[in-house]
């Protein structure tokens, strides 16, 4: 008896993993490019392709996955294939520096676009440096990852191998509250982070920045990401009189948290960084988001000429997923990479070195081209010296560009 | 100190989705001694079950005074059918295995449902929006209530009024009893136990399923992890009014809502407690209440009258 429930439950268990594999239509990314013989040089991407941040990570695969296959197309190196391999992060740093560790024990890897997270980037950093592996985030933006713990006061970069595209929190946070303080003349906010890295460092550069203009802080809130039930919140929130709120986090919880706060009775809208600049914010939040705002690193790409190509390619890729918020950066640290690749293979006569990993970190270092989102290069600290930050707002159901601004300094 | 009214609602409504949910919880323990700890991924089924028939059994634009009496009885039925698809198949085979067995199998079911809805149910990978009921807010004094809060307002009650008509009033309801006090004495007294935990299962799941589609009107959302957290609050909510006790579990997660909610909206207020108070800490303030009341009433606040439990 007990032998034939054995059974039964075996074969439920294989029929379900037949079925799965059946149904499995995800695609696994990384296949097009055949080598036929020269070398092979794998380029690595860490993000989260699962859970919440899906829609975000999946842009920055499929846009590194379109650089690697216009490069192979345009033959920009000799005698080198590119290839990508993606790995799920899960929007977890234990995640990320196990798929950091797999990446570096690949020795075909000789760069990394990712992460997505701060918080998963911190757990990666050391792992890449041991082994002189660069990485390059296309979208963290917390400065203590490239400018050290004490950044406020004395700049230290603690990777040499870690670069990033994307423009930092301290640049973020200050312009949003200047936008907030100066253009749109609102005085009294309520400050909401979900204290992640990410989240809890915009909302302190924003907070201070405010006050610095002479705007007041009327409450402070740190929400559990877990939770969707913030309805406490939003009472607090109408209560305190604010007349805007500002939430350092991500778009799974922006949404609600809009929504409660708006269906609690406060008509205020809500200020998010570069992780809520998603068009599901606007499906999560509801029609009641109409008149949010972010702010989002760099100029939109549909205004800018050099991201007419991307976007035609893009579509051209038949990439069933939207590129995101992210997909230019990615797409520009792709390039990065392949650039540095390519002055590497070139000053050793057309081979990799065998200290090839070291030595297209340094190249990465002094790479400069005209990319997707602008001119791409790092300064000493590894962040990028393109400033540019938009404003985007929640109009009629979808974002619209307000202004974009170039932030130089309180 | 005008917020108070407001911020009980808010922990009224948050306490009775725990409490419908914990039902399941209590009840499944009362009768076969097991922690279900699957049951937060039936109340997601039954979310979802809501939502199939809503988005592709109905009409585009089926007003929700229909849709709604339809939606449940299809997140009921896929919720019920979950749950005793996995009695059947994974908790009876291990009922006289050792107590941790079947509770590994809880929780290996409890990522398997979360993955199978993830995998297979169309745009499951990320949020998906849930329909609302159009009109209100309502205000009372200074007190707003949302339309979609009005379902739970009304469910958690008659549900729990039905419960209670049906362990104590029939025939079944009163096997269970006899089954949770002693399984081999209702046995061999003609209670058919296997049909009884069946039942329990299935009670258990259609309370979960109400509660699925209570949460998707209040929140417009479900995901595929929504069952994690709020099942583990129910879980705790249960032990709060005492495990085993079916009123226990409705009071049990009112009680733990309305903490939660309050340690949110008052602890940061007090001197000193500022870094403490804000809604991340709620959490830890709901199960410092928890394990206050369980050092002086182990059994949890009505406790486990065994004439009651089923």
């Amino acid at each position: 008896m007990r032998q034939r429930s054995l059974i039964a439950v075996t074969a439920a268990l294989a029929a379900g993993a037949l079925t799965l594999t059946a149904c499995g239509s995800r695609d696994s990314g990384g296949k097009g490019s055949d080598s036929k013989g020269g070398t092979t040089v794998v380029i690595g991407v860490d993000a989260p392709l699962t859970g919440d941040l899906t829609a975000i990570g999946l842009g920055i695969r499929n846009s590194v996955d379109l650089a690697v296959k216009q490069a192979n197309k345009l033959k920009i190196v000799d005698g080198v294939t590119f290839k990508m391999q993606a790995l799920d992060d899960q929007a977890q740093p234990s995640s990320g520096q196990q798929n950091a560790s797999k990446l570096v024990s690949n020795a075909d890897v000789y760069g990394v676009v990712g992460p997505l997270n701060s918080s998963v980037a911190q757990s990666m950093q050391k792992v890449f440096d041991d082994a002189k592996l660069v990485e390059v985030s296309p979208a963290n933006t917390n400065p203590t990852l490239t400018q050290g713990n004490d950044w406020q006061k004395s700049k230290v970069r603690g990777y040499k191998s870690y670069f990033r595209t994307a423009t930092t929190d301290a640049i973020q946070g200050p312009f949003a509250a200047q936008y907030v303080y100066n253009k749109a003349k609102k005085k009294k906010v309520f400050v909401i982070d979900d204290k992640k890295t990410y989240g809890a460092g915009l909302a302190s550069t924003f907070s201070e920045e405010f006050k610095k203009l002479g705007g007041t802080i009327v409450g402070t809130e740190h929400i559990n990401p877990d939770t969707k039930d913030y309805s406490a919140v939003a009472t607090k929130v109408k209560n305190s009189g604010a007349d805007i709120v500002y939430y350092g986090g991500e778009y799974p919880q922006a949404g609600p948290l809009s929504k409660q706060i708006k269906a609690a009775g406060s008509k205020v809208p809500l200020v998010g960084g570069d992780a809520v600049y998603d068009p599901t914010y606007i499906k999560l939040a509801g029609p009641a988001s109409n008149g949010d705002l972010v702010t989002s690193v760099g100029a939109p790409l549909d205004q800018l000429p050099s991201a007419k190509e991307f976007l035609a390619n893009y579509k051209a890729g038949g990439y069933s997923e939207e590129y995101g918020a992210y997909g230019g950066y990615a797409y520009d640290s792709a390039w990065s990479i392949i650039q540095a690749v390519k002055k590497v293979v070139d000053d050793n006569s057309g081979k990799l070195p065998s200290d090839a990993r070291a030595k297209i970190t340094a190249a990465v270092q002094n790479v400069s081209f005209d990319g997707v989102t602008g001119k791409v290069s790092f300064d000493e600290y590894g962040d990028t010296t393109n400033k540019q930050l938009t404003v985007y707002s929640v109009t009629n159901g979808a974002w619209k560009t307000v202004e974009s601004g170039t932030y130089n300094g309180g | 100190m005008n917020e108070l009214p407001q911020q009980l609602v808010n922990g009224l409504l948050l306490g009775s989705m725990y409490g419908l949910v914990a039902i399941g919880y209590t009840m499944v323990y009362g009768i076969v001694q097991l922690i279900n700890f699957a049951h937060g991924e039936i109340f997601m089924t039954g979310a979802f079950g809501a939502l199939t028939v809503y988005a592709y059994v109905l009409p585009d634009g089926t007003s929700m005074w229909i849709a709604l009496p339809l939606m449940l009885i299809g997140g009921i039925l896929v919720a019920v059918l979950v749950a005793v698809g996995a009695e059947r198949f994974a908790y009876r085979p291990l009922r006289n295995a050792p107590r941790l067995a079947p509770l590994i199998t809880a929780i290996g079911l409890s990522l398997a449902l979360q993955q199978a809805v993830w995998a297979w149910y169309p745009d499951a990978k990320s949020a998906r929006t849930f329909p609302q009921i159009g009109g209100g807010p309502f205000h009372i004094g200074n007190v707003t209530i949302q339309t979609g809060d009005i379902f739970l307002l009304i469910a958690a009650p008659v549900s729990m009024a039905f419960l209670a008509y049906f362990v104590m009033r029939t025939r079944t309801g009163r096997g269970m009893q006899a089954t949770a006090q002693d399984p081999d004495t209702a046995k061999l007294m003609g209670v058919n136990t296997d049909r009884i935990i069946v039942i329990a299962f299935a009670l258990g799941a259609a309370f979960a399923a109400v509660g699925g589609v209570a949460d998707g009107l209040k929140y417009g959302q479900i995901d595929f992890r929504m069952g994690f957290i709020l099942g583990l609050k129910a879980f705790t909510a249960a032990v709060l009014g005492g495990i085993g006790n079916i009123y226990g579990a409705m009071i049990g997660g009112v009680v733990l809502g309305i903490a939660e909610t309050l340690a949110t909206a008052y602890i940061a207020d007090l001197p000193g407690m500022e870094k403490f108070g804000t809604q991340s800490w709620a959490d830890v303030w709901a199960f410092v209440l928890l394990i206050l009341v369980l050092l002086f009433r182990p059994q949890g606040l009505l406790g486990e009258r065994v004439a009651d439990r089923a």
